[in-house]
């Protein structure tokens, strides 16, 4: 990893902050740390640093995975496992219930294909129009302009957002009286309840979503870009390639396995996607755009009659994708790590 | 690097534009605008006034009426522009309304009142920034305890997160034990299963552990990230093996190894898992919202949503709370910017 | 000062055998050097000693004491690595101090060490800068400044000096075996380089694929190689080997070099058995093509003033180099003849080196 080289020399300023409270804590610690590997000897201190990791995330993650499992295949209307009963595979039944798969109203669970619909139509279409952003973003920064990190920044500030304030601004914005019906009414248009119209919400939702990742992934690109040598560059130059030449037959390659990292990326946080959609529209109007996060939460949590087996089915079935497309990022990320240490 | 710019803005023939330079110039200015715009239309609608706010059109800056000090009243009276019949304009304060009519005077002569009808006068306005929009929630509502709340979730999920990620790190990139290789599997395979997905189940952990409704229920399920334990073990692999060897010659226990050489080694992972942290806690939104249900231990993203999801939205204070809520990331931005965008463009991590 | 004595020590990663129950001993005071390409096993052998690898078998003895199981940590020993391995974040005083401080000695007695050590190495400029901030040879006399300061039974070295330049090299050989010197310390040092080997040892260990070859004096390795393999990683250029089978006439024995007969008594093995002759380059002396006991023809000649250094390919088609003193008039294509030594290195076909009568 290149972050070595480039922040190595910054670490001392930040380490001298923290290095006196630390030292007296983590001293404190030598004596029973001395006892404990005289215990456990060299070979045992692996599992001894390794323990209290394991620990809260064996109790907060691996438990709850297992627990999920076993919900997925009880009923019933209580929390507690003890007082629900096993039901096989009901739950994923009631699921899968459905007349015509491509037709969510002909379902038994007809939120659940709704929000199915929903969210791999959003996922296409953000995740497309996500990649080519960032991709033209990057392009752009990459080029010889002054002060850059200020462009940078601007692109990127919106990442650092938490998804309720980005759901907010953009509510703020696109409500009745809002700044933008303000300005299509002085251009002479008609008024749009941009929220409340099943196709403008889930343009929305994607615009708004693109707007707050972008230049996350712009920044992933723009390294990859950084880092193609400029010798090839100058050997296009030579060979008096055109530049649109040059970006289809050189940088195009090369930034490949960045932008299938990039890619692979997006399409998790895509599939997952919940707060800012939340924030933003509450999934309405009607189911028009419901994701199948907050269709687990609302089944959950949110309804009255909180269905815990459902939701628990629904999720197994969100993780099972999760856990592919995790493999497929880390096969791309792989793939980037080994060509980059060419 | 510049040098491949240069080459690549170098102009055909040295003069003209050629059409990618007028596209990028178009991109950036299109960026400025739609990813500046709404944060400086969120900051400025912050100052504004209720009855500011509820205007169509709106207005760009924050106006307020003029108010003046008029001898023989207590209070600063706003400033009414009024038209007379002559045609004429004054600008008159107004004392009170009555109905459909003003009583109003001239600050130049308090004692005599002119009655005018109420469609006759116009505000008197100027900008101004209407704090009060910042300091009512904060005094009134719970937004400070809000504040606090998250604050202190932040902190205290940030430093148990490096402590415990640093030392699984440690073990897994610095020492050869059985089960190794299952735990990375596991770690891996978790990278990227949200949190959304095992909400169900964890919320059953977190009631068993009787942490519903409390801030440790926030912090713990949050501290163990895969995500962290990765980025600092990826790191830790570039720190040679034979400083390890070289300590051990040296007589440190494998702790002081721990905390002396790999730590400050690690410094700079550390710092982008810090700031990595500091952010994911600071915008958790999904979780504590199941967690927390009485109002005293919210978070501030969960207090937002809830203050602007009532059913009379007080958009003033949800505004103005929103830019609170933004301003410790900005300036954590702003200072650390360096950090953080070469931490991510070299983890792909966010 | 400590000795140290290795019985049958073997070393397996997994499945794959890395050292084959090695014996030596080393004694006080002495400079051994293990010597070998790269996958031999002598950095294994070395971090066995230190007791930063774990021995699958076999037994390690330390000053009659047998260390097998005392960490590196309690074995007393130091260690100069190939990367010098010097902690980043602290200051040279720091990484020298390290060590010491971690066995609890008072302040005032560190504090003496480390000048004591420093002054020894000419780092004291340096104490306060980071070792980011230093030459590879200034790093390089910290790392062994780590190791001083310890007063270790035996100094570790592994191939300290390969990630210096050449000129530097020679510098920083020179020192070590003034130090060596000084200090009367027992060291262990682990080279690829047979020119370091050669140089700085008391006794060299060659090691290949995980077995001892040949322990020895540096002459005595060149002039006695127990094997072929010892005999060509030993001195440079290196050796030159030639097929040739053994020639019994009614005078006595013989050599069969590529139809040619060669005088050469005293050998036991029977007519006709295929041995290699081992010839150095600079025992050969030129001939006439005919006089000689091979022709040649020469391939490339590399002038070096003092010498010429002579390729060429022999008549059965051959590799062979020679020297020559002085600045000859050689050209490549001319043809000469070469007369072998009468000692010549002759190894039978297992690579052993066949004794004479």
């Amino acid at each position: 990893m290149s972050i070595v080289s480039e922040t190595r020399g910054q670490a001392p300023s930040l380490s001298i902050v923290l290095a006196a409270p630390l030292r007296l804590v983590m001293g404190a610690l030598n004596a029973p740390m001395s006892f404990v590997q005289r215990r456990f000897g060299l070979g045992g201190m692996g599992a001894v640093f390794l323990a209290p990791n394991m620990l809260i995330f064996g109790v907060f993650v691996l438990i709850p995975v297992a627990i999920n499992l076993a919900y997925s295949f009880t009923g019933g209307m209580a929390i507690f496992f003890g007082e629900r009963h096993v039901v096989g595979f009901e739950q994923y039944r009631t699921l899968f219930a459905c007349g015509d798969y491509t037709q969510p109203a002909t379902c038994r669970e007809d939120a659940f294909w709704q929000s199915i619909h929903n969210t791999i139509f959003f996922v296409l279409v953000q995740v497309t129009v996500l990649v080519l952003a960032a991709l033209g973003t990057a392009l752009v920064l990459n080029r010889e302009m002054r002060s850059r990190g200020f462009w940078r920044a601007v692109f990127f500030f919106p990442v650092l957002l938490s998804p309720v304030v980005v759901g907010l601004i953009w509510k703020w914005i696109l409500q009745r009286d809002g700044l933008l019906n303000a300005v299509l009414v002085d251009y002479g248009f008609d008024r749009t309840l941009w929220l409340a119209e099943r196709n403008w919400a889930m343009f929305w939702a994607i615009f708004v979503s693109v707007w707050a990742h972008l230049g996350f992934y712009a920044l992933i690109l723009l390294a990859g870009l950084q880092a193609i040598p400029r010798d090839l560059y100058e050997a296009a130059m030579m060979d008096g390639t055109g530049r649109l030449r040059t970006f289809w037959r050189i940088t195009l390659p090369l930034l490949w396995p960045n932008l299938l990292v990039v890619i692979t990326l997006a399409l998790i946080r895509a599939v997952q996607i919940f707060d800012e959609a939340y924030v933003l529209t509450g999934g309405g109007p009607g189911t028009s755009t419901l994701f199948i996060t907050q269709y687990i939460y609302e089944t959950g949590f949110a309804h009255v009659l909180r269905n815990l087996g459902l939701a628990s089915a629904a999720s197994i079935l969100m993780g099972v994708v999760l856990v592919g497309l995790t493999l497929l990022q880390l096969m791309a990320s792989n793939r980037r790590n080994r060509e980059g240490n060419r | 690097m510049s040098a491949v710019s240069t080459f690549l803005l170098r102009r055909r023939g040295g003069k003209g534009w050629h059409w990618t330079d007028v596209l990028a110039y178009v991109w950036l200015g299109l960026g400025l605008f739609l990813m500046f715009g709404p944060i400086l239309w969120l900051a400025l609608s912050s100052f504004k006034t209720p009855a500011n706010l509820s205007e169509f059109p709106p207005t760009f800056l924050p106006l307020d009426t003029r108010m003046a000090a008029v001898s023989g009243y207590e209070k600063p009276l706003p400033l009414y522009r009024v038209k007379q019949d002559d045609g004429s304009e004054r600008v008159l304060a107004q004392v009170r309304r009555v109905g459909l009519t003003a009583q109003l005077v001239d600050p130049a002569d308090p004692q005599t009142i002119i009655r005018v009808p109420i469609d006759k006068r116009i505000p008197e306005r100027e900008v101004r920034l209407a704090t009060g929009n910042y300091t009512e929630p904060l005094q009134q509502f719970n937004f400070l305890r809000y504040f606090q709340n998250s604050i202190f979730v932040t902190v205290m999920a940030t430093i148990i997160t490096l402590i415990v990620n640093s030392m699984a790190a440690f073990a897994l990139s610095k020492y050869e034990f059985k089960g190794r290789t299952a735990v990375l599997g596991i770690i891996l395979a978790t990278l990227m299963v949200p949190l959304s997905v095992i909400v169900v189940p964890l919320y059953l952990v977190v009631n068993e552990l009787q942490l519903f409704d409390t801030l440790w229920g926030v912090i713990l399920p949050t501290v163990a990230t895969p995500t962290g334990v990765f980025l600092l073990r990826q790191y830790m692999l570039t720190i040679p093996d034979e400083l390890i060897d070289a300590a051990r010659m040296d007589k440190a226990s494998e702790w002081q190894i721990y905390w002396r050489i790999v730590l400050p080694l690690a410094a700079p992972a550390l710092a982008v898992l810090a700031i990595f942290s500091i952010m994911w806690r600071w915008n958790d939104f999904l979780w504590p919202l199941i967690v927390l249900s009485r109002k005293e231990q919210y978070t501030l993203q969960v207090g937002l949503n809830a203050f602007s999801g009532e059913l009379n939205v007080q958009w003033h204070y949800v505004l103005a709370m929103t830019v609170i809520s933004i301003l410790p990331v900005a300036a954590i931005f702003l200072f650390l910017q360096r950090y953080i965008t070469s931490g991510i463009a070299n983890t792909g991590l966010k | 000062m400590s000795h140290l004595a290795l019985r049958q020590v073997t070393k397996q990663f997994g499945s794959v055998k890395v050292l084959h129950g090695v014996d030596l001993d080393v004694r006080d005071g002495e400079f051994v050097v293990f010597v070998g390409p790269s996958g031999c096993g002598k950095s294994t052998l070395l971090r066995i000693i230190a007791g930063l690898e774990d021995a699958s078998s076999g037994e390690i003895h330390l000053d009659d004491r047998q260390v097998n199981d005392v960490s590196a940590a309690d074995r007393g020993l130091a260690m100069v690595f190939q990367s010098y391995a010097l902690y980043p974040h602290m200051s040279v005083r720091q990484n020298l101090a390290f060590g010491l401080e971690n066995s609890r000695m008072p302040k005032t007695e560190i504090e003496a060490r480390v000048m004591e050590a420093a002054r020894m190495l000419l780092i004291e400029p340096l104490l306060n800068r980071k070792p980011g901030q230093l030459s590879g040879g200034q790093r390089q006399r910290v790392a062994i400044g780590r190791a001083i300061v310890r007063r270790p039974g035996i100094f570790l070295l592994d191939e300290p000096l390969s990630n210096l330049d050449a000129e530097l090299r020679v510098v920083m050989r020179a020192e070590l075996a003034a130090l060596h010197k000084r200090l009367a310390a027992t060291m262990i040092y682990v080279t690829h380089d047979q020119t370091e080997a050669m140089t700085l040892a008391d006794r060299i260990v060659v090691l290949r694929d995980g077995r001892v070859e040949q322990v020895g004096t540096p002459l005595e390795l060149y002039n006695k190689p127990a094997n072929r393999f010892v005999a060509g990683f030993i001195g440079s250029p290196r050796m030159n080997f030639i097929d040739a089978s053994i020639a019994r006439t009614e005078r006595g024995s013989g050599l069969d070099i590529g139809g040619k007969h060669h005088a050469a008594w005293g050998l036991d093995l029977p007519h006709g058995s295929p041995v290699t002759l081992g010839v150095r380059p600079h025992e050969v002396d030129i001939t006439e093509v005919e006089a000689g006991a091979m022709a040649l023809e020469i391939t490339l000649v590399e002038q070096l003033g003092a010498e010429t250094v002579l390729h060429a390919k022999t008549t059965l088609g051959g590799a062979f180099t020679l020297t020559s003193p002085g600045q000859g008039r050689f050209l490549v294509g001319d043809r000469i003849g070469v007369a072998l030594p009468p000692d010549l290195h002759i190894f039978d076909s297992e690579g052993q080196a066949v004794s004479r009568r």
